[in-house]
């Protein structure tokens, strides 16, 4: 269970947008009728991305009665879940995976990096407003090792040398291309031959 | 090594394209009608002839699996779930599929849910992948396309329908009815069983849970026979696995292999061989971290099957396999490991809420040498007081790799922990203090 902090200026209320509440319907439509509480999970993210990554209280009170359910459950939902910030983060939310496989390939060196060039704590947006970071657990891209999640995007085969290049690209406003950093195809294995049928054999 | 033509999936690596016309080039959907036309019982019996068991960590047989859901169709709909919460740290397997061979699993999910009377299927990706299930998402609307899925799918007359449901960052929604619990808009906390959710699962009704990788070489098997994926492996651990070689090797990837390769064939052939060559090899976790660490001296002929790790107190899990030299520190690498779990824990039982944070303070204070001879008995004592005492298997999961540490590395441990506890030498200390928060 990890520790969420909710933030303290929060808005008075909220509100899906025109747009949002289309998919908010549609995202209804992929469950039976007598299970609206499903909808849960999607429609938090849905309000976390119209709200600048982060999700007010006001946002969950409005889908609890969205989804005819009592705001302590979906309060329940939004602190169990890691994913769901209850607090501001930055425009690019830097997410470094720091779990045993990253670890041995070195992820303590991208926590420096992240140290140095964005903020010395975690979870605190840098000076100029652009970024934070935060250690995660394991991401899945475990042969990509270490790597990192900024938003949506994967950042893998990063190393000291390319980090504080990538970190800087974030904090200019001015995003690196995400993928491997060792020019690697996917997760297949680096400098391998191929076959004469087309198909890397490992 | 496994022969390019038994390949299942020849796109592992994306060189082939991932798009539905690059799909039928590999033969997949080629006669899905004909497979569904012979039937719920031939299918049941042919994955049951081809002894695939679940490629998510368990290991149950697929086969057997199905047979619990109820022949006919009740009061209740039956229900599909594709367990693609993929977060055992080591394991990236599912990922590449749902990136690459994503028609593999769509057709798949139809002839499962064909075989277990499902007309729905709820695909639970971890909320990490936006982007894989973005791509997974447009192989779907592909296939909705050519009438592959959706009404009379495939013209076999059967209806079926896939939705996508994104996790949000909980490894425990990998556990089945905590992925159920979360899927009905809950916290993600496991549920006791029996009842099973072949039985009673999503919304009460009987659910067929499975692993991506499971689902994904179904129709191959049923295309090439029951007795070709017998053939390869040796029995009971029979067909093809993706393995994933992360950690100290000079080539990590995943790569799809027969099952009962030798470890080292893996790791050499296939990874680069270990960082600093095999001798500076220090031990290996086989299955993802879940599973017991090996150490060197048994890696040597160590065959990566189900039933070979079980013999040596290991387990294949999901394999993932975490290579480990001699130059990494093993304490902090369990230290993090433990910690990984004390986040995750749902905190739903006592043992495992409190445990795991047990283990993780003494093996840190273990790692930076501080820990006293008395607290590697204790950390002993704490993992099968969580063993054992759980709803779900989590417990089992936390605890194992520090059995497994202890059991391969106590001399090293004890090298390092060797002080006296600290209250004796201050004997004005309250008794129920804990020693770790004592200044030295």
């Amino acid at each position: 269970m990890s520790v969420k902090k909710v933030y303290d200026k929060q808005p008075d209320t909220f509100e899906f947008t025109k747009e949002n509440l289309v998919l908010a319907e549609n995202i209804l439509n992929k469950y039976p009728k007598e299970r609206k509480k499903s909808a849960v999970m999607p429609l938090l993210y849905l309000a976390q991305n119209q709200n600048d990554n982060w999700i007010p209280l006001a946002a969950l009170k409005y889908i609890g009665k969205f989804l005819s359910m009592p705001y302590i459950n979906v309060y329940e939902i939004a602190t169990f879940y890691s994913m769901y910030n209850l607090s501001p983060v930055g425009k690019y939310f830097v997410q470094v995976c720091t779990t045993t496989p990253c670890l041995l390939r070195g992820a303590n060196e991208i926590v420096k990096a992240c140290q140095k060039k964005i903020s010395k704590n975690e979870n605190t947006i840098s000076e100029n407003g652009m970024c934070s970071w935060t250690e995660v657990e394991c991401l899945g891209a475990c042969v990509n090792a270490p790597m990192m999640q900024v938003n949506r995007d994967y950042y893998e085969d990063l190393s000291k040398n390319n980090i504080e290049k990538i970190l800087d690209s974030f904090m200019q406003d001015d995003p690196i291309k995400p993928g491997s950093f060792r020019n690697r195809k996917s997760s297949a294995p680096e400098n391998n031959k191929i076959n004469g049928n087309g198909i890397n054999n490992a | 090594m496994l022969k390019q033509e038994d390949r299942i999936f020849k796109n592992l690596y994306n060189d082939l394209g991932s798009s539905l016309n690059d799909s039928f080039k590999r033969d997949d959907w080629s006669n899905t009608k004909e497979l569904i036309s012979k039937g719920k019982e031939w299918i049941i019996n042919e994955v049951k002839l081809s002894e695939l068991r679940g490629r998510g960590g368990a290991g149950f047989p697929t086969g057997v699996k199905w047979s619990f859901a109820p022949k006919k169709v009740g009061s209740r709909p039956h229900y599909l779930i594709i367990n693609a919460d993929e977060s055992e740290p080591g394991t990236c397997k599912d990922r590449d599929i749902m990136r690459f061979e994503p028609q593999k699993l769509i057709e798949g999910c139809l002839i499962t849910a064909y075989a277990v009377n499902a007309h729905k299927c709820y695909i639970y990706i971890r909320g990490e992948y936006t982007k894989e299930g973005e791509y997974l998402q447009k192989a779907i609307d592909e296939a909705y396309e050519k009438n592959l899925i959706g009404k009379n799918a495939c013209n076999s007359g059967w209806d079926f329908d896939i939705y996508i449901h994104y996790g949000a960052g909980a490894y425990i929604c990998g556990e089945e009815t905590a992925l159920l619990e979360s899927l009905e808009g809950n916290k993600g906390q496991p549920r006791l069983k029996p009842p099973f959710p072949a039985l009673v699962g999503l919304y009460g009704c009987p659910t067929i849970v499975n692993n991506v990788e499971t689902i994904a070489v179904v129709p191959t098997i049923l295309r090439r026979g029951a007795k070709w994926f017998a053939s390869l492996g040796r029995p009971k651990n029979t067909g093809t696995k993706i393995f994933c070689i992360s950690g100290n090797v000079n080539k990590p990837c995943n790569v799809e292999e027969e099952m009962g390769i030798s470890l080292k064939d893996l790791i050499e052939k296939h990874a680069g061989g270990v960082i600093g060559g095999w001798e500076n090899l220090q031990a290996v976790i086989p299955g993802g971290s879940s599973m017991p660490l090996i150490p060197k001296a048994s890696c040597d002929t160590l065959k990566m099957d189900f039933d070979s790790l079980v013999a040596e107190k290991s387990g294949l899990g999901t394999a993932g396999v975490i290579v480990i030299n001699k130059d990494q520190d093993i304490l902090k690498c369990m230290a993090r490991i433990a910690r990984f779990y004390k986040h995750e824990s749902c905190g739903q039982c006592t043992p495992c809420r409190e445990g795991s944070g047990w283990m993780w303070r003494i093996l840190e204070r273990a790692a930076k040498g501080e820990a006293t001879h008395k607290d590697i008995d204790l950390l002993s004592d704490v993992t099968k007081q969580i063993e054992g005492h759980t709803i779900c298997a989590f417990g089992e999961g936390s605890a194992w790799p520090v059995q497994g540490l202890l059991r391969h590395f106590r001399k090293e441990i004890d090298k390092r922990c060797y002080s006296e506890p600290i209250i004796k030498k201050r004997k004005n200390i309250p008794y129920l203090v804990d020693q770790h928060l004592l200044e030295k």
